[in-house]
């Protein structure tokens, strides 16, 4: 595997199928009365966090916990940065406190990449601008697989805000890789015009695609990313693209409502069926612990040395 | 690496430790009561297994079994370039107040055993832990014996023992294999081929 994570591009299918595997191990491991496991004793871990964020910067935090890693949580409010220092510096910084690697969330897409130049350790995107958001869809894909036995072949639908949606980026390019037929559905305005070149079907009429879906992915309409009027207002936005009490009917039985969160209740989602059985979106939370274990394990548990295994 | 290949055991031998083994399992601890078996993931679990249908066919008792992986122990992570193949773990019973016998094929520096009894604390405090295993070879780096053992065989550093059973090899046999290449760093496994 490659040394840092930035993107989906980075991990080949069988990369994938080896996290998600290592993964199961993991959540085992949070089943035990002792959710703990020496693995990474002696590694520290920065969370490295330009952007707010509560449940992707708690996830990294317990998985490395867990883990046995010391953890250093840097956020950007009352530190060095909000005196001014540049993202070089900062990484300088903990490049020689010994950061074995750095979990970045950073509101400029690309900037974990430019990362990569000044540390030695790996480096884990958790989220950069409207790139990617690759741990995500990681778990998205082991939270699929678990439910529903496999991926590839899967039919599943990403929709709202897609343009800002790093996180339908990344799970785009991660299902495509595995097989799965996806379909992005959302106004015009928030499809971004490249999308057909993902390997993905595109289509602005959410009831035609809901009955033949195994997965209907709802997405966060991101209002703080929106530089302008995308629609006209959020009543008509939930009309036409939110899942609603009305239309949940529509999706065949035993498929999936996922949402990477944290959710707007009555925009894309109704409240009600945020609480459906079949919406897994806490299952993904718990999830989310046990895959960014697997590849802080994977990526860290290894010399990195390219030299040849010793006996495996 | 046919040529430096000794047979040590075939299917027969095995049959008849793993049936010994029981039998001391059973005498040393005055019966089933409080026992249970816990296999180290890849082929200790198949051994546990074999083990519980032995006990279980002289004793006419059940005792639980489980199966552990000891990767997140190892003292070797970030020593070799891939952190190392992750297996299942599955304990489905409460191992607190029972005897623990932790069935491992091999028995080399002692180091998975080290880490499969780490692992085990883990999930509880159990009465005691006893160790069988199918082969000793020696050269044991920390301070570990085994309480049953199928077979002691003295064997050098460079050479591998793999044991094969049916479950995952096709059949039972317990090998001794020349290395190819001698690169293996001390304390590498407890396994043979691990």
């Amino acid at each position: 595997m490659n040394r840092h994570l930035l993107s989906i591009h980075d991990v080949s299918a069988e990369d994938i199928v080896r996290i998600l595997d290592t993964a199961e191990s993991f959540r085992e491991v949070g089943t035990r009365v002792i959710k703990k496991v020496p693995a990474l004793r002696g590694r520290t871990i920065v969370n490295l966090f330009y952007e707010n964020s509560t449940r992707t910067r708690i996830s990294f935090e317990l998985a490395a916990k867990r883990l046995s890693a010391d953890v250093i949580n840097f956020t950007t409010s009352g530190t060095s940065v909000s005196k001014g220092e540049s993202l070089k510096d900062t990484a300088l910084t903990l490049q020689a406190m010994g950061a074995d690697a750095i979990v970045i969330r950073h509101s400029s897409s690309g900037s974990p990449f430019t990362l990569t130049r000044w540390v030695k350790g790996s480096v884990l995107n958790a989220g950069d601008g409207t790139h990617e958001h690759p741990t995500q869809a990681l778990l998205d894909m082991y939270t699929m697989r678990e439910r529903l036995g496999k991926i590839e072949g899967l039919r599943v639908a990403i929709i709202g805000d897609v343009l800002h949606s790093r996180v339908a980026r990344s799970l785009s390019f991660g299902l495509v890789k595995m097989g799965a037929e996806v379909t992005l559905v959302g106004p015009p305005t928030l499809i971004p015009p490249d999308a057909p070149a993902w390997g993905v079907q595109v289509s602005y009429d959410i009831d035609g695609v809901l009955p033949k879906l195994d997965v209907c992915y709802m997405l966060r309409v991101q209002r703080e990313r929106q530089r302008q009027q995308y629609f006209p207002s959020v009543r008509e936005y939930s009309r036409l693209f939110g899942l609603t009490n009305a239309r949940v009917g529509m999706l065949p039985e035993g498929s999936l409502i996922m949402h990477p969160g944290p959710m707007n209740r009555g925009v894309e989602i109704d409240s009600d069926v945020a609480d459906l059985p079949q919406s897994v979106i806490e299952h993904q939370v718990t999830n989310g612990i046990a895959v960014r274990m697997s590849l802080l394990y994977l990526l860290l548990g290894g010399s990195g040395t390219g030299e040849v295994g010793a006996d495996g | 690496m046919g040529s430096g290949t000794t047979r040590l055991l075939d299917a027969a031998e095995i049959r008849r430790s793993v049936t010994r083994i029981a039998h001391e399992i059973l005498e040393r601890n005055r019966g089933a009561g409080g026992v249970a078996l816990v296999g180290i993931a890849n082929r200790g679990d198949d051994l546990a297994r074999r083990l519980a249908a032995e006990i279980e066919r002289i004793e006419g008792a059940q005792v639980p079994v489980g199966a552990l992986d000891i990767t997140f122990y190892r003292d070797d992570i970030g020593m070799r370039a891939e952190a190392p193949e992750v297996h299942e773990t599955r304990i489905g019973f409460d191992i607190n107040g029972r005897t623990v016998v932790l069935v491992d094929d091999v028995l080399f520096t002692g180091r998975t055993i080290r880490a499969a009894m780490d692992a085990l604390v883990d999930f509880g405090r159990p009465t005691a832990i006893q160790l069988a295993v199918l082969v000793d070879r020696g050269h044991r780096e920390l301070p570990i014996r085994a309480d049953y053992v199928g077979k002691n065989v003295p064997t050098r550093k460079d050479e591998d023992v793999r044991v094969l059973l049916a479950e995952m090899d096709g059949e039972d046999a317990v090998v001794l294999e020349e290395r190819a290449t001698a690169s293996r760093p001390s304390g590498g496994g407890g396994g043979g081929e691990r």
